[in-house]
Order: structure tokens, then sequence, then C-alpha cells
């Protein structure tokens, strides 16, 4: 029973706790945005016959470039409120990486410090294009 | 159809894929994927760029719960999460010259393989109690977790098969448009000789980062619709919420059985599609 009353222990669970609470945060956050959005779409375009999505057409600019999205919310359109609310989506899980890089730094667990610095490499790799053929 | 019925549609069957996916360890994206492809003839493309930005809200929700409980084994999350996001991102580059149907093909083929795996060993646990693997020891993987009786010890073996094992479940990640937490946990209860319980919510934990790795290469390709998009994500995460206090109080028979049941469905109509389509 040693082992769970070290200093170890409580630093781990103190994490656990806060790494929990940063996902349910983000994940509550960006659902609110994304049904703020949602509701003034839907009171604006409701009644309009739903689009098909049989035949794929990539979104235009606006809906898949961040600063782009960012400037639509910022003047209030609802569908680019609907996709910083995909972002912060995504960008929950990416928030937790960075969270546990400074976590291990804390702990002084330089072999975990640089794991989590290859999976942060792997993701702005991704985030700059991926692997183009 | 209006704008409002397609939406609370979205928002329904949403809601039943994040439930079962939370509640499996599945990720709300097997659901999903077939859902939205077969019942409401979606486009691949949409269908999974929409599946894993609905994937992320699942695993961060359901693990958002688990990692409190100090049932995730983090460490072990954060070592493999290496593999799956280097697997998702080679996912991101094979997406782009695979027909439609030879993603059906292979989705189902995954999860009729992950569906008899499962069902060969309904047995209980086999923790592995005595120290096996230098890299596990050396990677401080092996962990315990609380249960009833008092925490239960576990040691880790066959890490670089299972690291092996995750580079491919991010490539299906990205490519299928699921977390593929089957694969997560097969990888990691099979071969890692790790608990149940502490390979179902640990998968959870690495999903999200998973998904995110190749959900913000598809923001940028144009997958993500917003008016598909939000009644997903909102639906999606109020079902993982509630699958994710329904595990927590179950059992790990119950779960194993659900498991396998929705695993062969999807599997099945999966392959139908495919072979149809050709």
């Amino acid at each position: 029973m040693k082992r769970f009353i070290t200093k170890q222990y409580w630093l781990d669970w103190d994490i656990q706790q806060l790494i929990g609470n940063m996902l349910r945060f983000g994940v509550w956050l960006s659902a609110i945005v994304a049904s703020i959005g949602g509701l003034i779409y839907l009171i604006a375009h409701g009644s309009e016959t739903a689009p098909v999505y049989k035949i794929y057409i990539s979104q235009p600019e606006a809906f898949r470039s961040i600063p782009e999205v960012i400037k639509g919310a910022l003047l209030f359109k609802s569908s680019s409120i609907m996709q910083l609310g995909v972002l912060l989506l995504i960008g929950t899980p990416i928030a937790r990486v960075l969270f546990s890089f400074f976590a291990f730094l804390l702990e002084k667990d330089y072999l975990y410090v640089f794991i989590t610095f290859i999976v942060i490499a792997i993701i702005i790799f991704s985030m700059a294009g991926g692997i183009s053929v | 159809m209006t704008v409002l019925v397609f939406t609370l549609i979205m928002l329904a069957a949403s809601f039943l894929a994040g439930f079962i996916g939370a509640l499996t360890g599945l990720g709300g994206g097997v659901i999903l994927i077939p859902l939205l492809t077969l019942v409401f003839k979606i486009d691949i493309h949409y269908a999974i760029g929409t599946s894993l930005v609905a994937v992320i809200a699942t695993s961060s929700g359901a693990a958002a719960a688990y990692v409190k409980e100090g049932i995730t084994n983090i460490r072990l999350g954060m070592f493999m999460e290496i593999a799956t996001t280097a697997g998702a991102l080679i996912g991101t580059t094979i997406i782009i010259y695979t027909s439609t149907n030879a993603i059906a093909i292979i989705f189902g083929t995954v999860l009729i393989f992950s569906s008899l795996m499962t069902i060969r060993k309904r047995n209980v646990d086999h923790i592995e109690t005595k120290e096996k693997s230098i890299l596990a020891k050396q990677l401080r993987l092996n962990s315990s977790y609380p249960a009833k009786a008092g925490p239960v010890h576990y040691f880790v073996r066959n890490v670089p098969g299972g690291f092996v094992m995750m580079i491919g479940a991010g490539i299906l990640s990205s490519l299928l448009g699921i977390g593929s937490g089957a694969f997560k946990v097969l990888a990691m209860d099979n071969m890692m000789r790790i608990p149940f319980k502490v390979s179902t919510t640990t998968s959870n934990f690495m999903i999200g980062v998973t998904a995110a790795a190749s959900t913000i290469l598809y923001f940028h390709r144009g997958y993500i619709d917003p008016v598909l998009t939000f009644p997903i994500v909102i639906g999606v995460f109020a079902g993982a919420m509630i699958g994710a206090r329904v595990l927590i109080g179950s059992g790990i028979k119950v779960l194993r059985i659900v498991f396998s049941i929705i695993i062969a469905i999807v599997a099945i109509e999966m392959i139908y599609k495919g072979i149809k389509g050709t």
C-alpha cells in the first residue's frame, strides 16, 4: 500500500483530475458554441429544403480555413459559428496532449516529455497538410 | 425534407451512435458510418469527416469520466499515441487512392476479424501478474486500476507487437472514419494482456487524439460540412455521456456480448454494400 501515499501517486491523481476536467470543458464549450450557431441557422433556414450530401463537393474556403472560420464567427455567421464549434472540439484532445507535455515536465518525467513531443510534432505535421504525394 | 426535420433525425441517430459507442469503447464512428452512408446515402467523404468529429466528441466525453476514475493508463495511452497518430497521417494519404467500395469492404473485413477475436476469448481477463517485458518496465507501462476489492495490479507484455497494431489502428481510423477502438482494445487485450476495463478506457483516451490528427487535415480538405456536423456533434456528445455512466456501473461480461453483436451487424452491412457497389 506504500505506493499509494507517495508524492508521485498524488501528482498523477491531480493530473488525472485536471485532464478529465479539461476534456469535459472542451467538449461542453464546443457543444455550446456549435449549438448557438446551429440554433441561429435553424431559425433562419429551418424551413428550407435540406441539402443533399450524395455527391461530395469540397467545402468553400470560408468553412475549411481556420482564420476564415474565426473571421466568419466574429461576424456572427451561423455556419461559421458551427464550424468554430467543430474546431474547438478538434482542439480539445490536442490541448490535452499539450497539457500532458507540461505535466510530464513538472513530474520531471523526461522520457514522457519526449514521447509527448513526438505526438505534438505529428499533429503539427498534419495541420501543415500531411504527407503530400 | 426541411432542414429542421433533417437536423432532428441526425440528432436522434447520432445520440444512439454515441451511446453505443461509449458503452462498448468502439466510438460512435462504427455505428455512424454505415448509418450515414447506407441509410442516409451520404457521400463517404462527408461521412468520414463528420464521423471523425463525432468520434472526438464520444471519446473526449467518455474519457473525461474514465480518467477521473483512475482506470485509464495515461502513460500507455501517451506512448501508443505515437503509433496511432502516425498511422492516422498515413491513412489520410491512402484515402485519396482508395475507392468507396474498397473502403466498405475493408471496413467489414476489419470488423469481422475483430468480432472473431472477441468471441474466441470469452473467459475472464488474463491479468499478467509477473513482469514479462523489459520495455514495459522502462516505459513504466505497468500499473493498477481501482476495483471494489482494492487496486488490481497488472503487467504489460508484447509492447512492440502492440505498437505495430496501433499503427494499423491509426491508419484504419482515418481511412474508415472510425475511432478503431475495436483494434485498439484487441491489441491491448490479446497481445499486451491488459485488463479489459483498462484497455477499453485507455483506447477511448487515445481515440480523441488519433481522430484529431486526421480530422484537422480533413477539415482543411473540406470534408466537414457545418449543417451536417452540428446535430451529430451534439447528439453523439449526449449519447456518449450517458453511455459512459452505464460502462462504469456494468460488468465485463455484458460489455463483451454487446461489443461482439454490434461488430457482427456492422460488418455484414458494410461488406454487402461494398459488393453491391462493384
